[in-house]
């Protein structure tokens, strides 16, 4: 054994696994993110800083709620909806959480079909993701417009302390924000991808540059960032 | 599963989308059930933690494909929302005893609009 190796000059290094494999990437002199594209590796840095963001909020919700000796309005109840004579707790957040996941699995599915080069499946998936994004845009300013008229403001409302409506419309607000421009960039991308943008090498008219599939596969990834971001809202402000 | 590796992506059938699609519809049914079924107290606390886990590791690592990306992506990116749970920490503390001085030396408990003093 020992000697069949000996006549071998010796290959390059094999691919390190694990810890080592980072620490190789990271001091090898050249790309640190290896076999990801610069557009995916932003994409990734951008979501991180926007974590951020939200924690941010998250956490000064965390501290403004623990901090006061005043109690915190019940969202089971504050977020109530009656149909038909019985209350339902929360039930319009559940069918928009119901909504914005829907849209996650189209998404997920429009990026599947754009790498098998399937224009006009992608096209559709992802302009049901943008359908489903505005609905649930349209049900968050249903809500808006239910609290602000029970007499919710960022200064005071009727059922406790008074930071629940600042928080609940910076926090709400930003992420709705994000979910509208996800919609725009949705149906922009949509409408490349169904001209044929990513399959002919047209330019881009804002960049001049060459475009190619794997902008459905970062627009993706902003998408689910913005599922994710629910399911940490709905989490702490919704049902804590 | 069986996985596709090219190099614009990894492709994978379209079931596995369902599967986690379908899940994170159970999971989001089941934090709903949480609040439905007037659950309380730690066993709350600890549910909706477990349920919101689950479906965010569900989205990062299906849907945002970082089961499949390379390690020193996965750790640029996980490491540092470390500094998060941190923050977090911190204002925990720090919360707790704004409360207590607002309740000791303010006389505060069940007096509405005195924010900011």
């Amino acid at each position: 054994m020992a000697d069949v190796t000996l006549h071998h000059p010796p290959k390059a290094p094999s691919q390190p696994a694990g810890l080592a494999s980072i620490a190789a990437d990271l001091s090898s002199d050249q790309l640190a993110f290896k076999r990801v594209s610069w557009g995916k590796a932003m994409m990734w840095i951008f979501l991180l800083s926007d974590t951020f963001v939200f924690s941010c909020f998250l956490i000064a919700y965390m501290t403004a709620r623990i901090s006061t000796p005043v109690p915190w309005p019940n969202p089971s109840e504050v977020f109530a909806l009656e149909i038909a004579g019985t209350t339902f707790p929360l039930l319009l957040i559940a069918i928009m959480t119901f909504v914005l996941i829907s849209s996650s699995g189209t998404m997920a599915m429009a990026v599947n079909f754009a790498y098998w080069r399937d224009r006009r499946t992608t096209a559709v998936l992802m302009l049901a993701t943008a359908v489903l994004g505005a609905a649930f845009v349209g049900m968050q300013a249903f809500e808006w417009s239910k609290l602000i008229h029970e007499g919710v403001r960022p200064w005071e409302n009727p059922w406790g302390a008074a930071q629940f409506g600042s928080v609940f419309f910076m926090i709400t607000g930003f992420h709705g924000t994000h979910v509208t421009f996800g919609v725009i960039f949705l149906i922009i991308i949509a409408r490349k991808v169904w001209r044929g943008d990513y399959a002919s090498g047209r330019r881009g008219f804002f960049t001049s540059r060459k475009g190619n599939y794997e902008s459905v596969e970062i627009m993706g990834l902003y998408w689910h960032f913005v599922d994710l971001v629910w399911v940490f809202i709905f989490a702490f402000f919704y049902l804590w | 599963m069986a996985h596709v590796e090219t190099h614009t992506g990894v492709q994978h059938p379209i079931r596995l989308y369902i599967v986690v699609w379908v899940w994170l519809f159970v999971l989001s049914a089941c934090s709903y059930m949480v609040d439905y079924f007037h659950v309380q107290g730690y066993l709350r606390y600890s549910l909706i933690l477990l349920f919101m886990s689950l479906k965010a590791g569900l989205i990062v690592a299906v849907f945002m494909h970082m089961a499949w990306e390379r390690l020193t992506l996965v750790y640029a990116i996980l490491v540092p929302l470390g500094a998060v749970l941190v923050f977090v920490a911190i204002m925990l503390l720090e919360a707790d005893y704004t409360f207590l001085t607002r309740t000791a030396l303010l006389d505060m408990a069940y007096v509405p609009a005195v924010e900011g003093s």
